[in-house]
């Protein structure tokens, strides 16, 4: 175990996390402010990957196709956020659930119907491929760097929007007490729209990002979407920052156990064996992380509201 | 308005005559679909005990669907292979008799629900719904990475398991052993609804303060509900394996959990007979709707949405005209 390898696992588990954390931000902004479990935010995540597939396809353009994901994952969020998500906010959680579950089998299926089975390939571009070199000699791809300090200046825009602007008084005052905001003439309606539109938009960014290093197919977003859940429950629902260390801490986990628990077993056990155990131990390993947080803290680490 | 009890019984025997009538026209096929539903039935009247009475919404229950079919695969696989299953320093022999299997699938699941059900149950809520989705993750990621029985390929069973006195590889005789163990199901959680447990229980979703003050242990009531939930969800596992004779990590999936909850919901939630019309319904979407075209989940998600926006009782609550099983 060179350090140069933990360096790099670092680097890796960071670049996850801050990918997790933009899918988390939305999650938990969604509930904190509507009250709201949204099981189709991994649909928007999947939207935006294919969006960007297909202009990247047709344009050769990354930065149109990232383009291309914000947009099309905001409209797409707007519009069920208007036709469905709206009759849902005063019911219970259970309604919620099928409800966006029910998105989930229509846009997985309605992607199959328009895209194929088949995944997509969507291309790093060429100023951002290749590996660079850091100080210290380590070599690292250049495109996860990238999606590493744009996760990192997109949670900085998010807190700036959220504490600095007018519209995030209004969140922040639409977290604590509907009516009073309404009462003071604030369109409640058109917020949530937009508190919607742009949770995903950053799902559906993170699913462009993502899908430049993984493939491009349906189904893509449900295992995001579920690490993401861990992250909210780790950092408590509806908090920002907690999203945000929540996201560090599973994404580190999840990287680190999957390289060390082997080597960690190797200690004391034969190889094969260690392997298998480590391995099978490292795909718990998050899992068994929000267990712990939330012997320790129900309501997760900055959670509020049970 | 036709009553419950009416719908109840003419579902009931429409399950015994439409296999019967498949014998007789010698369509053996419909048989399986109709095993298949009951299967699903049963689990569902174990998520009904949690998530109707007990008001809790579990996206987990597969891990116990997918537990009770992996006691089925692995002790058969150890009795075909002649191998013993060594556990504890303790070494077993496999079995090919439902009725150990069964016992053990609903005793590995039922003690799964109660380590799941004391973690989970110190949240409420959304919290509750995923910390339930993530350790339904967890089992599903770990039975993947498990190469010792077949990992993410899954296990085979060759030849369908034994039950004394019967040939459980004749359609009509395995769909038998399943009608009954939903009759003696939906039995046990028709007692449990009227039962002080169950009444409490009741109480301890709509009101757990008064509950509490009256001296009763919400949190208690919740974890017993869960634990026989998850034990009755189980055993539907290892049916479920059976007639499959495959089980594999999709068992965990957490589609077959929401799949498990949405079958409540068409029928009815909290009604005793809801999670079997349900059931029946999936199975029969599932199998015409499949037919016709391949697309055949954004239908079955338009009918979800509808019953959830506009048909809160589910097929249940229109035929009766009642929206809720409780209010």
């Amino acid at each position: 175990m060179s350090t140069l390898l933990i360096i790099e696992q670092v680097l890796n588990g960071l670049q996850f996390g801050v990918m997790l954390f933009l899918m988390a931000a939305g999650l938990t902004l969604i509930f904190g402010v509507m009250g709201l479990i949204n099981l189709a935010h991994g649909s928007l995540y999947m939207i935006g990957a294919f969006a960007a597939a297909a202009v990247a396809g047709a344009t050769g353009s990354f930065v149109l196709a990232l383009a291309a994901a914000l947009a099309v994952a905001a409209i797409a969020g707007a519009l069920i956020e208007m036709t469905v998500i709206r009759r849902l906010y005063g019911k219970a959680h259970l309604d919620q659930v099928l409800a966006t579950f029910a998105l989930i089998l229509i846009f997985s299926e309605g992607t199959r119907w328009l895209f194929g089975s088949f995944p997509l390939f969507l291309e790093i571009p060429d100023y951002l491929s290749g590996p660079i070199t850091l100080p210290g000699g380590i070599q690292y791809p250049l495109y996860r760097l990238a999606l590493i300090a744009v996760g990192l200046l997109v949670g900085l825009g998010l807190w700036a929007l959220i504490e600095r602007t007018r519209i995030g008084i209004q969140i922040r005052a639409g977290e604590n007490d509907r009516e009073m905001i309404a009462a003071l003439g604030v369109d409640i309606r058109l917020l949530y729209t937009l508190v919607f539109a742009i949770g995903a938009a950053l799902a559906g960014l993170a699913g462009a990002l993502v899908g430049a290093i993984q493939s491009v197919q349906v189904g893509m977003g449900e295992p995001v979407l579920i690490l993401a859940f861990v992250v909210i429950v780790i950092g408590g629902i509806g908090s920002i920052k907690g999203a945000f260390i929540g996201a560090l801490l599973v994404g580190m986990t999840d990287t680190l156990g999957g390289i060390f628990l082997p080597e960690v077993f190797k200690l004391f056990m034969e190889p094969g064996a260690a392997t298998q155990t480590g391995s099978a131990l490292a795909s718990m390993a998050i899992y068994i992380l929000m267990s712990l947080v939330l012997i320790w803290r129900p309501t997760g680490l900055f959670g509020a509201r049970a | 308005m036709i009553p419950e009890r009416l719908v109840n019984w003419v579902v009931f025997a429409g399950l015994l005559a439409v296999p019967l009538w498949a014998i007789v026209v010698d369509e053996p096929f419909t048989i399986t679909l109709v095993t298949r539903a009951v299967i699903l039935a049963i689990a569902a009247v174990g998520l009904n005990i949690a998530l109707g009475i007990g008001g809790l919404v579990s996206l987990g229950h597969a891990v116990f669907f997918g537990l009770g079919g992996y006691a089925m695969g692995i002790l058969a696989y150890h009795a075909q292979t002649y191998t013993s299953l060594d556990l504890f320093g303790m070494s077993f022999a496999g079995t090919k008799a439902m009725p150990i299997i069964w016992l053990v699938a609903v005793v590995v699941s039922g003690v799964a629900a109660s380590i799941i059900g004391l973690l989970s149950l110190r949240t409420s809520g959304v919290y509750f719904i995923m910390i339930t989705l993530a350790f339904g993750q967890m089992f599903y990621y770990f039975a993947i990475s498990w190469s010792t029985y077949g990992g993410e390929d899954g296990l085979s069973i060759y030849v369908r398991n034994g039950f004394p006195g019967l040939n459980t590889l004749v359609p009509i005789q395995f769909f038998g052993l399943c009608f009954v163990l939903l009759c003696v199901v939906l039995f046990l959680s028709a007692r449990l609804q009227n039962a002080p447990f169950g009444l409490a229980l009741n109480a301890a979703r709509q009101v757990p303060t008064r509950v509490e003050t009256v001296g009763l242990n919400p949190m208690r009531l919740k974890l017993v509900a869960f634990v026989i939930s998850g034990a009755i969800t189980g055993l539907a596992g290892a049916l479920f394996a059976d007639l499959n004779r495959f089980v594999s990590p999709t068992m965990f999936s957490w589609q077959l959990s929401g799949e498990l909850i949405v079958l409540i919901i068409i029928g009815g939630v909290g009604r005793l007979f809801g999670p079997v019309i349900g059931a029946c319904l999936f199975v029969a979407l599932e199998h015409w709707l499949g037919a016709l075209t391949e697309f055949w989940h954004v239908y079955l998600g338009l009918i979800l949405l509808a019953i959830v926006l506009f048909a809160r009782g589910g097929i249940i609550g229109l035929l009766t005209g009642k929206e809720g099983a409780h209010v």
